[in-house]
């Protein structure tokens, strides 16, 4: 079980009151997540990564384990912890602007 | 007896603005979509509960909310706006080639007759197409396509599509206005497209009197006329009584013709309303007062409105979308503010009241008349 945390703007979009929780089957990818993210919340779509390149939109960025994963490649394996559901994955909007 | 539901688009979110025939009591509904710029909301002229609006933010791109119950309850729909084929470029600020990209939708306008039809003006400028209540969106390309789309270049605020107008009377037609290309007809339902800038004058062109480039604001027309089109333009406010074939000046004795929305009574053709701001380099009114300029002869004779808005230290924009008239009998305007403010008139501009004072950087104002 991963444990996914969304910004609060997008909780509201998906009428969230809290973190999210998502069973994959294969190995757990920043890719994997969020397709299964947007499978089940599909209002999502297109908030996080674009529609067509499918590449992480600018101002959102992925953290875990105190450190910022939002570089990696999208089909990288994600800390084990984040694997195991020890860590969230957090799903941060930048710090920038009002 | 009849009432007015006020749509209110601001930079923090929107507000459903409600009262009845006499406008003086008011119900204020928000916010929705708190934290997101909501660019514009508006109701389908065929069923007035069924409204669409733009949520958008710079994190999270561009979110369409679709409500079936007049703003009660809302639900996300489709937001995948691809442009067509390979989008090519259009000119960037400096003037060099800069690859079309989708960053927002300013405009939705839902069809006349069909309220899962709605069309969507966005930036980069590009008109799309729902027929399935926001669902899904597909881009009519014949405007972007038509041979003048890589002269076209951004305005301040961005190089957007913000203005869509329905002929009532043919149902081929339909206008629009990109910043800063100008204005486009259809005259078969948005497949081909050709420039109607003919008589438009823009002294930051090259060439003044260029077929695109200008920097068009907004256009408004009244349903009993729709071959006269009113604009304000960056600078100049502009008339035509052809459908856009030409178009000549009608700025008159107005203080300043610099401005963003126009608006037309809404019985009488000949009645229309501009905000006169400073100028391009001063997005504030003229002497930091807030004046209504209306026109009871099609233009060229002006007479401010001012009773009940700030006539010192008001340094306020009132922008493009954020100016709506109502049907009632006695036409209602409302006019918002990037202060926040939405006033209100219930008698055509004579008097005018806030209705709320301290909302977030007012964006669109749209008024929908309900019985």
């Amino acid at each position: 079980m991963i444990r996914v945390v969304l910004p609060a703007n997008l909780r509201a979009l998906a009428r969230l009151p809290g973190e999210v929780h998502i069973e994959l089957a294969g190995e757990a990818t920043a890719s994997a997540v969020l397709d299964a993210l947007e499978e089940r919340y599909p209002m999502l779509r297109g908030t996080i990564r674009d529609h067509g390149t499918r590449r992480r939109r600018p101002f959102v960025r992925f953290f875990a384990c105190e450190r910022d994963l939002s570089h990696d490649s999208p089909d990288a394996s994600l800390p084990d912890a984040v694997a195991t559901g020890a860590e969230p994955l957090l799903i941060i909007g930048a710090l920038s602007g009002g | 007896m009849s009432r007015v539901r006020v749509l209110v688009g601001t930079r923090k979110g929107a507000f459903i603005l409600t009262a009845d025939g006499k406008r003086e009591q008011w119900k204020v509904d928000g916010p929705h979509f708190p934290g997101w710029e909501i660019y514009h909301l508006k109701g389908s002229p065929a069923d007035p509960n069924r409204l669409y609006a733009s949520q958008s933010s710079s994190w999270f791109g561009q979110v369409i909310q679709r409500s079936d119950d007049g703003g009660a309850t809302w639900a996300a729909v489709g937001n995948e706006f691809a442009y067509d084929g390979v989008p090519g470029t259009h000119q960037w600020y400096d003037g060099t080639p800069h690859p079309w990209e989708f960053a927002r939708v300013w405009h939705l306008e839902p069809s006349p007759s069909d309220p899962d039809a709605v069309f969507a003006g966005v930036e980069d400028a590009a008109l799309f197409h729902s027929t399935d209540g926001g669902a899904s969106w597909s881009e009519l390309s014949g405007l972007r396509g038509h041979g003048s789309g890589p002269s076209w270049q951004p305005g301040a605020g961005g190089m957007c599509l913000h203005t869509i107008l329905h002929d009532p009377t043919d149902a081929g037609r339909m206008y629009v206005a990109i910043s800063a290309a100008g204005a486009f007809r259809t005259d078969d339902g948005g497949t081909t497209w050709r420039p109607i800038n003919q008589g438009l004058r823009s002294e930051q062109l090259p060439n003044p009197t260029a077929e695109v480039g200008h920097c068009v604001h907004r256009i408004a027309m009244h349903r009993s006329r729709p071959n006269t089109l009113f604009m304000q333009k960056h600078w100049d406010v502009m008339r035509s009584d052809d459908a856009g074939e030409s178009w000549h000046e009608i700025s008159g004795n107005l203080p300043t013709d610099f401005g963003f929305p126009i608006e037309v009574h809404a019985h009488e053709p000949e009645t229309i309303y501009v905000v006169p701001i400073t100028s391009d380099s001063h997005h504030f009114p003229y002497e930091g007062k807030l004046r209504v300029y209306r026109s009871r002869t099609g233009g060229h004779e002006w007479e401010p409105l001012t009773n009940g808005l700030p006539q010192s230290n008001c340094y306020v924009n009132v922008l493009r979308d954020a100016t709506a008239v109502d049907t009632l009998d006695a036409c209602g305007l409302y006019v918002g503010t990037t202060g926040g403010q939405v006033y209100a008139s219930a008698d055509a501009g004579e008097r005018w009241a806030p209705i709320v004072r301290d909302l977030p950087a007012v964006l669109s104002v749209e008024v929908q008349t309900l019985p």
